[in-house]
């Protein structure tokens, strides 16, 4: 049996796209297989009796050393923020290519808490700053000082103790260029530095709020119990800053997306599958009920996919456990077309996300394919025609060519990088100036623009002679000659309709980090956890790979 | 040490706010990074560029030929750098292009870099007594070792290399006679059980 691969028009357009949930391919789940067998090591801890000062935590395996080296730093209440406008942290954080000397350190210690002002080196792999959840953390510390664990109720509706508010990597601020390592086996997938920072940065949390409550009462101190601590993760706080990665890294994002929908195909492909297999998935299903029930947010737009979600998959689940039989030819395509057919979006990724935690087989290998060598693909194919550009965008971009963007409200917004920030921002183009310095994000507008364009051109007419007089239309020439052989690099939606939901792009590529319980603050901000439930640095070596579901 | 991640982006931005189109911008952004990676002064001379190119409008051609000339000034050698990269296969068959002078001609190298892997052919470059073979855009060979760049380039001749050996037959022969005592010498017992097929294969 051959099942197609979904259809882009149909999968990249942001309200499915804005439903995607972490899976066995999300990179903080390969991040923890891949380390899994390296030595961790906590080889500096000279914090001061309020939890200020220096740590550092490694990871090894041979030669090869990965030092997180962090700055605890005491800030007023009022200084702190999660908004990129902040100049001031609890903690920052870097990743160190190998052991720091003392030079380093020194030299760390002055630029590292400076965050985007400061300057970071070649020898330095990500950067990242965090907030305490104070509550949280002024509640942990009173009831270990006093000799008593904090309240799991408490701590259910937060999730960690800290949360990050920038993650940055390659290349950023003076960082190592992706270049210089992309060739290390270990890191032979997207993001997985800034993976290790937010797992090690989790560690160094524990540890803080153990040592600031054993100083304030050394007798009567208690530590944080392991329990408690694994389901504790890190937070993280993400803006628009996220949204234009995935239009700017075409193949990058096709990959990611590419490697779902292949997983979902093959899984979807498989004639028998043995009763080990379902019932890990759905016990998963099962067990993933309590990750929704406990899925804490104020967000009416949110709490409305959160209902819908949890009716949807307690449907499935009685449908599943009911009547549906395991033992028929081709199950997993059968409750696909079942998941199209009786629920929502929200529903069916999710329940396509849970499929491929028996398979590791298909997914292993796809985990390998999901980073892209973008630079092979940037040139233009200029000896091709406008034929062909023709037929290109007639079959890859059928919906965005029926958008009409003389009405406003589907050419209402634009984005543009904040003078002060340097951050990617989005506005009303009708109401606010500066739409005369928008970058190029509006893909679907100049896709049209680019048809009809060409539709005015002689067919025979080759990319060269047409770019010479159109050369407004160049970044999305190029781009459409990506599509034709990525059919998954571009957002098959309107990026500036008033319509638009922002956080649509973020928590698609939050779902890809592993981010869990997506809880929107506004159109253009969330907050999220990573790692909750995950296993601790001491546990790695042995663990449970469900342990999204099982926590 | 600014990573070449920064010296991209905000090369592409500067080149759009100069007045380029995003496309031609992203282009020039790749290109500045290229130029540092290789150890060349892309930043400097682009910065330098880009303020020239407010008070002076250096001349654009839209389609290249085998003798280029100037009306008034120089040749923008971004505009010409698109122009021949994206006609690359169109004047390939030129085999030698002149143009008779070019603004800030190192804006240009990464073009024909670019389009020496594109063609999957070297490019010479040469101007006055400077010459740059571009090697498939793997690499970069020069006599040029200033640290100054000329902000003009004039009699400039571009010429596609034919794919050729750089050694001669008999530096080969004796290359090969040297490797040839990594072979083990075959015996009729080896010709029998060593390789996969039969000796005679008629059916």
């Amino acid at each position: 049996m051959n099942v197609k691969l979904r259809d882009p028009n149909i999968i990249m357009k942001l309200s499915r796209l804005g439903s995607f949930h972490q899976s066995r391919l999300s990179f903080l789940r390969s991040f923890l297989d891949e380390f899994k067998n390296w030595d961790f090591n906590k080889n500096l801890f000279e914090l001061d009796k309020n939890g200020y000062g220096i740590a550092v935590y490694s990871f090894k395996k041979k030669d090869r050393v990965y030092s997180l080296v962090c700055f605890a730093n005491e800030i007023n209440d009022d200084e702190r923020s999660d908004r990129v406008i902040a100049t001031k942290w609890d903690a920052a954080f870097t990743l160190h290519d190998g052991i720091p000397s003392k030079k380093d350190i020194q030299r760390l210690r002055n630029e590292v808490p400076k965050q985007e002002i400061g300057r970071l080196s070649y020898k330095e792999l990500t950067l990242s700053r965090a907030n305490k959840s104070v509550r949280i953390f002024n509640h942990v510390v009173d009831s270990l000082s006093n000799g008593f664990q904090p309240s799991l109720d408490l701590l259910e509706k937060v999730g960690y103790l800290y949360r990050t508010t920038a993650v940055y990597g390659s290349g950023k601020f003076g960082l190592a260029d992706r270049f210089r390592i992309k060739n290390r086996e270990e890191i032979n997938g997207p993001f997985r530095l800034e993976m290790m920072l937010v797992y090690l940065v989790r560690q160094f949390t524990f540890d803080q709020v153990n040592h600031v409550a054993k100083l304030r009462n050394p007798k009567k101190a208690v530590k944080l119990d392991k329990k408690i601590c694994k389901n504790l993760g890190i937070g993280n706080s993400t803006g628009l800053g996220m949204a234009p990665f995935i239009v700017n890294h075409p193949t990058l994002l096709n990959n990611w997306i590419f490697c779902r929908e292949t997983a979902l195909k093959e899984i979807r492909e498989i004639k028998k599958v043995n009763k080990k297999d379902s019932d890990l998935f759905k016990n998963c299903v099962r067990n993933s009920i309590k990750n929704i029930t406990s899925w804490n947010t104020e967000s009416q737009y949110q709490l409305k996919k959160i209902k819908n979600l949890l009716k949807d998959v307690r449907k499935f689940l009685n449908f599943v456990e009911g009547e549906f039989n395991f033992e028929t030819d081709y199950p997993f395509n059968k409750i696909y077309l079942w998941l199209e057919k009786e629920t929502c979006e929200e529903c069916i990724e999710y329940i396509v996300s849970i499929m491929m935690e028996p398979f590791d087989t298909i997914i292993k290998p796809l985990i390998k394919k999901m980073s892209s060598d973008e630079e092979k693909y940037f040139d233009i194919p200029t000896y091709r025609t406008i034929k062909d550009l023709k037929k290109i965008i007639e079959k890859k971009y059928p919906n965005i060519l029926s958008i009409n963007f003389d009405i406003e409200e589907n050419n209402k917004k634009f984005w543009f990088i904040s003078k002060n920030k340097e951050e990617p921002r989005l506005a009303d183009r009708f109401k606010e100036k500066g739409a005369n310095l928008e970058q190029p994000l509006a893909i679907a507008r100049d896709i049209k623009k680019l048809y009809k364009k060409i539709l005015k051109t002689k067919s025979n007419f080759t990319i060269d002679k047409f770019l010479i007089d159109n050369s407004d239309l160049r970044h999305v020439v190029r781009r459409a000659f990506i599509v034709e052989k990525f059919p998954y690099s571009e957002i098959q939606d309107n990026t500036i309709s008033e319509k638009t939901i922002p956080i649509d792009m973020l928590r698609l590529k939050l779902s890809f980090f592993g981010a869990l319980k997506f809880d929107p603050r506004s159109d253009k901000w969330l907050r999220i956890c990573m790692f909750q439930g995950a296993p601790l640095p001491n546990e790695l070596k042995n663990y449970d790979e469900q342990w999204v579901y099982n926590t | 040490m600014r990573s070449l991640s920064e010296i991209e982006t905000t090369s592409k931005r500067a080149s759009r706010a100069a007045g380029y189109s995003w496309g031609i911008s992203e282009d020039v952004g790749k290109n500045i990074r290229l130029l540092e990676l290789f150890g060349l002064p892309g930043i400097k001379y682009l910065d330098q560029y880009l303020k020239k190119k407010r008070k002076k409008k250096f001349e654009i051609l839209k389609l290249i030929n085998r003798n280029n000339k100037k009306i008034n000034l120089a040749f923008c050698p971004i505009n010409i750098g698109v122009s021949f990269l994206d006609q690359i296969k169109t004047i390939e068959p030129l085999k030698k292009i002149k143009f008779d002078e070019i603004a800030y001609p190192i804006l240009f190298i990464p073009f024909l870099s670019r389009s020496s892997e594109i063609i999957g052919k070297k490019i010479l470059l040469k101007f006055g007594k400077n010459e740059f073979l571009f090697n498939f855009n793997q690499n970069i060979l020069t006599n040029y070792f200033k640290k100054q760049f000329p902000i003009k380039a004039q009699n400039v001749e571009i010429k596609f290399l034919e794919n050729k050996n750089n050694f001669t037959s008999s530096e080969w022969k004796s290359l090969y006679k040297l490797s040839e005592k990594t072979f083990v010498d075959e015996t009729d017992s080896l010709k029998h059980g060593a390789a996969g097929a039969g000796l005679t294969d008629n059916d």
